[in-house]
């Protein structure tokens, strides 16, 4: 399983988020190492088809699909089970896209 | 860091909000404390708190507190900043403060704001008090332990200075032109 993490820098909890991404695929045994990529400018945002930082992609797959395409340097707002927005995936939104890519690769 | 630190006058400014009307911060002098806070539709820890700073107006309406938001991104870079998404946004969530839209960013730039949100406490006499965040947890209100903002506005309401007066605001970085 090929995990990226791509992030901004100006925004302020991308490391909160890799680590959550790691916690998740240890807990997982998901073995490998996360592929981190720093996005830098507009161009390479738009390159890497980036809506926002933080963003997990497992084997390209987004673990939250956005809804627009609008590729920028900016923080990206994740909804989470209770409805209310955050700048980071939860880690049970970044673990049920693991087990699910994980399901869909075994059927 | 911002131009202006605790202790400091606040700027006068005039600009237009989202109910069409143009609104002034002297037009809240008799307010016994007004919060400016920088803030945007489309950044997440902007969102994150924007239910918190509803509640506060709420709360604190009463006690003579008005809290001003402005947005000052480039909405040529950043769309959903727009005036027009503004107004959408601001009557989604039902802002219970006036929403005002700084195009020429002079506002942002004379204070020195550099994230969304960004608070700037100001007592009667338009002294600052209090610049920084809300409080020290954008991802979940349940887990809030300092709530910056509100302890701020205590301290101001019964006349002292806040036992903390400045903290470093989180959040996206102001979309500069």
């Amino acid at each position: 399983m090929r995990v990226s993490f791509l992030y901004y820098e100006d925004c302020p909890s991308h490391d909160v988020a890799l680590e959550r991404l790691r916690e998740v695929m240890d807990e997982e045994d998901i073995p490998g190492v996360v592929e981190v990529v720093k996005v830098e400018t507009e161009e390479q945002a738009r390159e890497l088809h980036f809506v926002g930082s933080p963003t997990i992609r497992v084997d390209g797959q987004d673990i939250d699909p956005p809804d627009d395409s609008h590729y920028a340097l900016t923080c990206r707002a994740y909804r989470l089970s209770d409805d209310r927005i955050s700048p980071l995936p939860s880690k049970d939104m970044i673990r049920w896209a693991v087990r699910s890519l994980a399901r869909s690769q075994t059927c | 860091m911002a131009n202006l630190q605790p202790g400091d006058k606040a700027v006068p400014f005039e600009l237009p909000g989202v109910d069409d009307r143009r609104h002034a911060l002297e037009d809240y002098a008799d307010k016994e404390a007004v919060a400016v806070v920088f803030t945007c539709n489309h950044c997440p820890y902007a969102r994150a708190w924007e239910n918190r700073l509803i509640e506060i107006q709420s709360d604190y309406a009463a006690r003579g507190v008005q809290l001003v938001a402005i947005s000052a991104n480039d909405a040529k870079r950043y769309p959903d900043d727009s005036f027009h998404k503004m107004r959408e946004r601001s009557e989604e969530k039902g802002f219970n403060f006036p929403y005002l839209y700084d195009e020429s960013q002079e506002v942002a730039r004379d204070y020195g704001a550099q994230r969304t949100p960004e608070i700037f406490l100001f007592d009667k006499g338009s002294t600052l008090r209090y610049h920084g965040t809300v409080d020290d947890n954008y991802d979940d209100p349940a887990a809030v332990r300092v709530h910056y903002l509100r302890e701020a506005l205590e301290a101001v309401l019964a006349g002292t200075e806040p036992s903390t007066a400045q903290t470093t605001p989180v959040g996206c970085t102001i979309k500069w032109r």
